[in-house]
């Protein structure tokens, strides 16, 4: 576990392996987080999984375009930029999917009539992206000390062609699998807020594989504590 | 008469009081049962100079989809095998709520779902170097909820009536001749059908829900099944949380929706068959 620190961010770094069942293991690759590191928007954090980085920002409570005001909430706005080329349908449906977790998450009738805008930049790809993507808003949205009801964490699991499942896999593990599902988990009570899936599985395969993004939750919620306790932590 | 007003207001001013009041005693405004759907109608061939076409109806949820199909050169990833290309259209024809102008998040997360779902479906015989190209434009008239559902069964019973025609290659001028007279039906591997789900105040699962139910729920959500019980995809956008029970009885509800769904594709395809 390797990290330094210095007057404005921390970034903290941690690798997990863990069992599940018996007969197979929960491995998710090194993971590292860094936050306030941009000075502009309201909260920032980049969180890296393996070679999977993406860069998180968030402004606000904004003022709101009356087009898009809601009376008795705020608007939330998600933007996912490619590393290369404009955002295409693809980021669209990954806007979608971030922006409904987070809405369930924060306490957005707090700030009526007001926007958020969460903007994530992804910097590297090599598979798990949205969980990434999840993640990265996660931490950043904690940086910009919006108010939440619970967390959320992004797990992805792929189904490979034998039928094992791999947590957390890389783009080659993806590419060849025959399935790939993403989970948001939320802190209180471990469930799925948001599945999103590729390819074709059976129900005994889903039940497997939340329950290994359930385990794997565990060890991402007590890394955003732990990055968080060092962040405030006054000796280190 | 003042009572009627009285409901009409109450429903305008208070919606998710009034949609409270029906589910607590386990019905809904429009008299079904949680877990009922609307009832599906299903025209195929409609349109005459797409290569397939098919028309649903769920309740008022008007969807209809057009194929057209061209010769291309194949993607790089996948050079033996011939692409579909869905493309969801929302126009503010169906609904006062999308604005003219590019299409918005809802229909391209609609159309990338149905990418992901159509992936592995079906494939096309390549000729040499080129491959069929299916374009397939779901556009919806009517928007009363639930359009994943409808553009499915849409998108597949149009797939199902397309007719390719054949295509030999001249050895002489080494290109395509297409024979518009012979054609040949695609081979389709899978029916996957799909069946859409709201969650109301964390905790009450509806089936199929109408546009003003989509707006009140805290969570939506997509299982789409095969004919052999195999899921193709689990499709919840975020919202609040779902147990892994309350997951269970919706993955049956799927798969028993899927056998009726199949039922009545294979009844109106064998109607037009008969028909002519």
């Amino acid at each position: 576990m390797t990290s330094f620190s210095c007057d404005k961010h921390r970034f903290h770094r941690e690798g997990g392996m863990m069992e599940v069942f018996p007969s197979s293991t929960v491995s998710l690759r090194e993971f590292g987080c860094e936050q306030t590191l941009l000075s502009r928007p309201d909260g920032s954090a980049s969180f890296v999984q393996g070679d999977t980085s993406v860069m998180a920002g968030v402004y606000g409570p904004a003022e709101v375009k009356i087009s898009k005001e809601i009376y008795d909430r705020a608007t939330l706005e998600v933007l996912v930029h490619p590393k290369v080329g404009l955002p295409g349908v693809r980021e669209r449906s990954q806007e979608q999917c971030v922006r409904e977790t987070c809405e369930a998450s924060l306490l957005l009738s707090l700030h009526p009539r007001s926007s958020l805008t969460l903007v994530l930049q992804v910097l590297h790809d090599d598979g798990a992206l949205l969980s990434c993507c999840l993640n990265a808003a996660c931490m950043a949205l904690m940086d910009a000390g919006l108010s939440m009801s619970c967390l959320f964490c992004g797990v992805t699991c792929a189904i490979s062609a034998d039928g094992e499942i791999i947590t957390d896999p890389t783009a080659a593990q993806e590419k060849e699998s025959r399935a790939l599902m993403t989970f948001a988990i939320d802190s209180k009570e471990r469930r799925v807020m948001m599945s999103s899936t590729k390819g074709s599985f059976s129900v005994h395969e889903l039940q497997q594989c939340v329950a290994a993004s359930q385990k794997a939750s565990e060890k991402i919620f007590q890394f955003y504590r732990d990055s968080v306790r060092r962040r405030y932590s006054k000796n280190l | 008469m003042s009572l009627c007003c009285f409901h009409l207001t109450y429903r305008i001013a208070e919606p998710l009081e009034y949609h409270r009041s029906f589910l607590k005693e386990n019905c809904r405004p429009d008299g079904r049962e949680l877990s009922e759907f609307r009832t599906t109608t299903l025209n195929i061939g409609s349109i005459s100079t797409a290569d397939g076409s098919a028309l649903v109806k769920i309740g008022n949820t008007t969807i209809i989809c057009g194929i057209k199909a061209e010769l291309a050169n194949p993607t790089a990833d996948a050079p033996g095998k011939g692409y579909i290309v869905p493309n969801v259209d929302l126009p503010p024809l169906c609904s006062s709520r999308f604005r003219p102008g590019p299409p918005g998040e809802q229909a391209q997360a609609a159309s990338q779902f149905i990418a992901d779902v159509i992936e592995r479906c079906d494939q096309h015989v390549t000729t040499l170097c080129l491959c069929w190209v299916l374009y397939c434009d779901i556009m919806c008239l009517d928007y009363d909820g639930n359009i994943l559902d409808a553009c499915i069964i849409a998108l597949l019973a149009a797939l199902k009536n397309t007719q390719l025609p054949e295509v030999t290659v001249n050895k002489e001028t080494c290109s395509p001749e297409v024979n518009l007279e012979k054609r040949q039906r695609l081979h389709i591997h899978k029916h996957p059908a799909s069946a859409s789900f709201c969650v109301f105040d964390d905790s009450i699962l509806i089936v199929d829900p109408t546009a003003e139910e989509e707006s009140l729920s805290t969570a939506h959500l997509t299982v789409v099944t095969d004919e052999e019980g195999r899921l193709c995809s689990v499709h919840k956008p975020g919202g609040s949380s779902l147990s892994r029970e309350k997951l269970q009885d919706c993955i049956n509800r799927a798969t028993a929706r899927q056998r009726e769904i199949h039922k009545l594709i294979d009844k109106v395809l064998d109607s037009v068959k008969t028909a002519k």
